[in-house]
C-alpha cells in the first residue's frame, strides 16, 4: 500500500486514537494516543490489510529541547566577525512537526514482509508519568528495545517482563539520551559487585 | 555411597565478559543441567560509547567517523546508510556514478564481513587454517578499500551528498584480480569445511530457530534467510541502484548454524557478482580538465604569480593541489557528489584556488554554518552485512542532528541468543555465538 493509504486506513480504523498523520519524505507516520497503542499495534500485526509482522525498531525522542537550540547567530568574541548562517536547504512540503505538548515520543517502526510496506507509529508520552504499554506480548523484539528505551530515556513499559537497564550498568544515575543529561557528565565506574 | 551424594543440581556458569572463544565483550550467564543449557541470560553494553548522544553534538558530516566504528568489519555500509538517511532528509539526489561507487564498496565490505564471520567461527571450532585463508582473502579486498579510501578500517569514505574521492584509474582491473583471488580462497575453504565431518557435526542442528520466532524477534539478514524467509532490503525495497543488478537471495531451510554458513558462503559469491556488474555498468568517470579552464598549474605557483601581479598569466587557469587520494581532484568532483553547494564540499582546487570555492568550503565547515537540513524525521534502511541497518534521523533545522538512532542488526539477534542456546550443549555456545556474528560496536553503540 502507498504510505498515504496506510495512514488513511489506520486512521479510519481508530478514529479516536489517531492524533495526527503525515507522509513526510514518503514515510507513513501515524501518531496515536497512549491508550490506543496496544489496539493499534495488534491491528497492525493481525489485520490482513496491514500484516506488519516485523517490529523493526523501537526508540524514543526527547522533544524538550526541540527548536530551543541557541541560534548560531552572533559574533566571534576574539575578532568580532559576525556569524550569520543562512536558512539552509528549503523544503517544498514541510514536516508538520512533533506532537504538541508532551515531552517524549516513543517511535515504532513496523515492516510488513508479505506486503513490503513500512509504517512509523508514534506515541506521545508525558514527563510526569512516562509510561506506555509494552509490546512484548506481540513481538519478542520489543523486549530488548523497550529495555533500551527505559535505559536511555527513563520511559517505563507496562507489562514488560524484565524492565532493567541494558546498555548502562544498574548503578548508573539518570537517563543519558534525555536532553537535560549533559553530554560531558562523568559518573564513577562501578567495579564487580563481589 | 548414600543417596544424597548422587543428588544432582543445576549449575550456574558464567561465560565472559572476556573469553577466548568470544570475539567481542559480552557476558552469558548459563544455567546448566549436566552439559545442557537450560536457561541463558545475555548481558551487553560493555562497549557503549554514546554514539547516539555524540551524534547530537557534532555537525552532520562529523557523525560519519562515528558510523565507521559501528560495524567495524564493514564500515562502508554504515557510511552509506547514514549518508543516505541524511540525503533523504535533505531531499537530495546524488549522481549515478556515486551510487555505483557506494554499492560497489558496500558489496566488497559485505564479502569482508562474511569472510571474517565464517573465518572466526571456523577458528573457534579448531579450523585455524580456514581463518588464515579467509583473512588472506580479506586482505586482498582491504587493499582495494585502502586504495580507494586511503584507510583500511576507519575509512570515513562517504560524505553527505557524495563520496570523498572517485575510484583510482586502474581500479576495475585490480578489483577483478582481487575477486578472482577471493574466489580461489572460497573454493579452498569450501573444500575444507563444507564436507568436513567435525565442522558439520558441530554446526548442524545447533542454534536452531524457527521462521515465526525469527520474525517475532525482528531478526533480519543472513540469519533470517537461513530460516527460509527471503527478506532482503535490497530486493524488498531496492535503494540506490540495486534494482539494476541481477542477484539472488540465498535461502536456508533449517535455520541452524550450518544453514547460516551456507547462506553466508553463497552471499559472498552474489556480492562479488554485484561488484562485477557495478564495474561493467558504471557510467564513465571524469572526462579530464575542461578546455576553458586552461592548463592547470600548481596552487603555490598561482599564489606567487598573483602576488607579483601577473594576473593575466593565470586568468582562466585551474590550480592543482596535492590531493591525498587519487581521484579526489576537481575533474572527478561532479561525478561523485551532488550538485548542491549547500551540502557537498567543493573540490580542494576550488577551496585553495578561488574565492567562491573558499567561501563554499567555509560555509560548510565553520562554526554555526554547515549542512542545515529542514526540520523533519526520516528512517532509511539499508541491507547491512548482518541484516537491516536503519538510521532514524530527526532534524530541528540546525546544523546538528536533533536525534540519530541506529537500528543495529545484531541487537535483535543477540536478543534471541538466550532462546538459541536453550536446550543445546555448552560446547554449542561457540558455533552459535559465531554465527550470530556479534559486532560490539553496533550492538552497544
Amino acid at each position: 500500500m502507498l504510505p498515504s493509504q496506510l495512514c488513511e486506513a489506520l486512521a479510519a480504523r481508530f478514529p479516536e486514537a489517531v492524533l495526527a498523520r503525515h507522509t513526510y519524505r514518503n514515510d507513513a507516520t501515524v501518531t496515536v494516543r497512549p491508550e490506543g497503542l496496544l489496539a493499534a499495534a495488534r491491528a497492525l500485526k493481525e489485520d490482513p490489510l496491514f500484516q506488519m509482522n516485523f517490529l523493526m525498531d523501537l526508540t524514543a525522542v526527547d522533544y524538550s529541547a526541540f527548536g530551543k537550540r541557541p541560534p548560531a547567530r552572533g559574533a566571534f568574541p576574539s575578532s568580532g566577525v559576525e556569524v550569520r548562517p543562512e536558512d539552509g536547504v528549503p523544503d517544498e512540503a514541510p514536516w508538520p512537526g512533533p506532537a504538541v505538548g508532551e515531552r517524549f515520543e516513543v517511535v515504532y517502526h513496523f515492516f510488513s514482509w508479505p506486503l513490503k510496506h513500512r509504517l512509523r507509529l508514534k506515541v506521545p508520552v508525558g514527563e510526569a508519568l512516562p509510561e506506555v504499554d509494552s509490546l512484548t506480548p506481540l513481538w519478542a523484539a520489543a523486549n530488548w528495545f523497550e529495555r533500551e528505551v527505559w535505559d536511555m530515556f527513563g520511559i517505563r513499559f507496562r507489562g514488560h517482563p524484565n524492565l532493567k537497564r541494558i546498555l548502562m550498568y544498574e548503578e548508573f544515575a539518570g537517563h543519558p539520551l534525555r536532553k537535560d543529561y549533559p553530554v560531558n557528565k562523568r559518573q564513577p565506574l562501578i567495579g564487580p559487585v563481589n | 555411597m548414600t543417596e544424597q551424594s548422587l543428588e544432582t543440581r543445576d549449575m550456574l556458569l558464567n561465560v565472559g565478559p572476556a573469553h577466548p572463544a568470544m570475539h567481542g565483550i559480552v557476558r552469558i550467564i548459563t544455567r546448566l543441567e549436566a552439559e545442557v543449557i537450560r536457561e541463558a541470560d545475555v548481558e551487553i553494553g560493555y562497549l557503549h560509547r554514546g554514539f547516539e548522544k555524540m551524534s547530537e553534538e557534532v555537525p552532520f558530516n562529523g557523525v560519519i567517523p562515528y558510523t565507521d566504528r559501528l560495524n567495524y568489519v564493514s564500515p562502508l555500509i554504515n557510511n552509506m546508510g547514514y549518508c543516505m538517511a541524511v540525503e533523504k532528509l535533505l531531499g537530495l539526489t546524488v549522481p549515478e556514478r556515486c551510487h555505483y561507487i557506494r554499492v560497489l564498496m558496500s558489496e566488497i565490505s559485505r564479502v569482508c564481513d562474511h569472510l571474517t564471520c565464517i573465518g572466526a567461527t571456523a577458528m573457534e571450532l579448531g579450523a585455524f587454517t580456514v581463518f588464515l585463508y579467509m583473512i588472506k582473502a580479506r586482505e586482498f579486498l582491504w587493499e582495494l578499500v585502502e586504495e580507494v579510501t586511503g584507510a583500511r578500517l576507519t575509512i570515513s569514505y562517504c560524505r553527505v551528498g557524495g563520496v570523498k574521492a572517485d575510484l583510482p584509474g586502474d581500479f576495475a582491473g585490480r578489483a577483478q584480480e582481487a575477486i578472482r583471488q577471493t574466489r580461489e580462497v572460497l573454493k579452498e575453504v569450501d573444500k575444507l569445511l563444507t564436507r568436513n565431518r567435525i565442522f558439520v557435526d558441530r554446526m548442524k542442528a545447533t542454534g536452531k530457530i524457527t521462521q515465526e520466532e525469527a520474525v517475532s524477534y525482528g531478526i533480519t539478514g543472513p540469519f533470517l534467510r537461513s530460516t527460509g524467509v527471503s527478506f532482503d532490503v535490497r530486493k524488498a525495497q531496492p535503494y540506490a541502484i540495486y534494482d539494476r543488478l541481477k542477484f539472488e537471495v540465498p535461502l536456508g531451510v533449517h535455520g541452524d548454524n550450518l544453514d547460516r554458513y551456507y547462506v553466508r558462503m553463497e552471499e559472498m559469491e552474489q556480492a562479488m557478482r554485484m561488484v562485477e556488474q557495478c564495474l561493467a555498468q558504471m557510467p564513465p568517470g571524469p572526462v579530464g580538465v575542461s578546455p576553458e579552464t586552461g592548463e592547470p598549474i600548481p596552487a603555490a605557483e598561482m599564489v606567487d604569480k598573483a602576488k607579483r601581479g601577473e594576473i593575466h598569466s593565470i586568468a582562466g587557469r585551474a590550480a592543482v593541489t596535492d590531493p591525498t587520494l587519487e581521484g579526489s581532484g576537481q575533474s572527478a568532483h561532479p561525478a561523485i557528489g551532488a550538485a548542491e553547494k549547500r551540502v557537498f564540499l567543493p573540490p580542494k582546487e576550488d577551496t585553495y584556488g578561488n574565492i567562491e570555492g573558499l567561501m563554499q568550503h567555509f560555509k560548510l565547515v565553520m562554526f554555526g554554518h554547515g549542512i542545515r537540513p529542514p526540520k523533519g524525521e526520516v528512517y532509511f534502511p539499508v541491507e547491512g552485512a548482518n541484516g537491516e541497518l536503519g538510521f532514524y534521523v530527526v532534524s530541528d533545522g540546525s546544523d546538528k542532528a536533533y536525534r540519530v538512532r541506529v537500528r543495529p542488526p545484531c541487537f535483535t539477534i543477540m536478543a534471541a541468543l538466550p532462546r538459541l542456546l536453550q536446550g543445546d550443549m555448552m560446547a554449542d555456545v561457540v558455533p552459535t555465538f559465531g554465527s550470530v556474528n556479534m559486532i560490539g560496536g553496533e550492538l552497544d553503540r
